[in-house]
């Protein structure tokens, strides 16, 4: 079973994506900032972790590029999952070592194909 | 509030005569639910209500409106992925071999709601541009609606849309942003068109298809319907042209003119075409 750290301030955000995540075999942790997030991939590397931009103490950019940065061995695939939904922020996403983009509001459907598409459903 | 049957049996044959999709008992349950903007805007109370406006036939745009609420337009990009995988990997790469003297490709997209599988092909044509340099490619979508079919033409989705099926690196090179929404890019837009056309018409290019994609729509016919379907897709299909159906979908027990090809899973070929022909006799 493959594990899905889930990165949002939000916790209903945080609630909807875990029973979209279940329902397609993750075991889901959860963190409700990057800095957070970041302790917790010190301790436990996920497979793939869902991303939020916008977060108190620790932004989802700034926790992706210390983790790109941080020469940790078996880098998790990274799914940006926001409301900043245009070209400028997908690109600066992208360039900084994200895998994929998902656009707020999304589906099953398309939180599963955006995570088979880097591999890891 | 639940619709009476005698309201069901009236929305039932005003589609069915209309398109010759049939509301299946299955379907039944999401008629209020696909009436009710409609019904807010023309600002009808009850179902009731809007039976009686369109048993008086005073209103013919009325009828319009509500047969295109009652049809089902889901669709997204790559739908199901593994029919464009076999597409990719096996058909396409047929096809091209077998027309590499005219250099021509016509792909039919028959019930193609507001275009995300017509558009598919085209990405996926457009991402291989060295096998296709030089070639007139043809992707037709028709739908029996016609506010779907505009749509498709415009080709601009919401976020929610664009990202539906697609990956971010796809949205990035095949869209460009429109205030807060995405337009497909003209050489995607330039290889597609789209007609409001019903099934039972005539084909919009007889006999010169290469491709039919006709996914999850024969579902909705009666067996009478689909076998007239099959007819007119026949019509349209190159003698050794293919016929893409849904996953569940099939043409045994529901028509002659088509038999399954037996070294492409999901395929269907003319009965009696030239492929099957060399292939039944192991040529």
């Amino acid at each position: 079973m493959k594990t899905c750290l889930i990165v949002d301030d939000s916790k209903v955000i945080r609630k909807v994506a875990r029973h979209i995540l279940e329902t397609l075999d993750f075991k889901v942790e959860e963190a409700g900032d990057g800095k957070e997030a970041l302790s917790f991939c010190e301790q436990t590397m996920p497979d793939v972790v869902l991303l939020d931009w916008n977060m108190p103490v620790m932004s989802g950019m700034e926790f992706l590029k210390l983790l790109r940065q941080g020469g940790h061995a078996n880098q998790p695939k990274v799914v940006f999952c926001t409301t900043e939904n245009d070209m400028a922020h997908i690109r600066a996403a992208l360039e900084a070592g994200a895998d994929e983009y998902v656009m707020k509001p999304f589906d099953r459907e398309t939180l599963h194909v955006k995570l088979q598409l880097v591999g890891v459903a | 509030m639940a619709i009476s049957d005698s309201s069901s049996r009236i929305l039932a044959g005003l589609l069915e005569a209309r398109t010759g999709q049939q509301l299946t008992m299955s379907r039944r349950w999401r008629i209020e639910t696909a009436l009710s903007g409609l019904m807010r805007q023309r600002k009808i109370a009850s179902i009731d209500e809007l039976i009686t406006l369109l048993v008086m036939n005073r209103d013919a745009r009325l009828s319009d409106e509500v047969i295109e609420a009652l049809l089902n337009n889901e669709t997204y990009f790559f739908r199901d992925r593994a029919p464009f995988d076999m597409l990719q990997r096996e058909l396409l790469p047929a096809v091209r071999n077998a027309r590499l003297a005219e250099r021509k490709l016509a792909i039919w997209s028959a019930g193609c709601s507001t275009g995300q599988e017509a558009y598919s092909i085209a990405m996926m044509i457009a991402e291989d541009p060295l096998a296709w340099a030089g070639w007139e490619i043809e992707i037709v979508g028709t739908d029996v609606s016609r506010t779907v079919t505009d749509r498709a033409r415009e080709g601009i989705f919401t976020h929610f849309e664009v990202q539906r099926g697609l990956g971010i690196q796809q949205t990035i090179r095949w869209f460009e942003e429109r205030g807060d929404q995405w337009a497909v890019v003209d050489q995607i837009r330039d290889m597609v068109r789209f007609e409001a056309r019903n099934l039972f018409d005539a084909p919009p290019r007889p006999g010169q298809f290469d491709l039919i994609l006709c996914r999850n729509v024969l579902l909705y016919f009666c067996n009478a319907k689909r076998r007239d379907a099959f007819d007119r897709m026949a019509s349209a299909l190159k003698p050794d042209g293919g016929l893409l159906l849904g996953a569940g979908e099939t043409v045994i027990g529901q028509t002659e003119r088509f038999a399954a090809d037996r070294s492409m899973r999901g395929i269907y070929r003319l009965a009696g075409g030239r492929d099957a022909d060399r292939r039944a006799t192991g040529s």
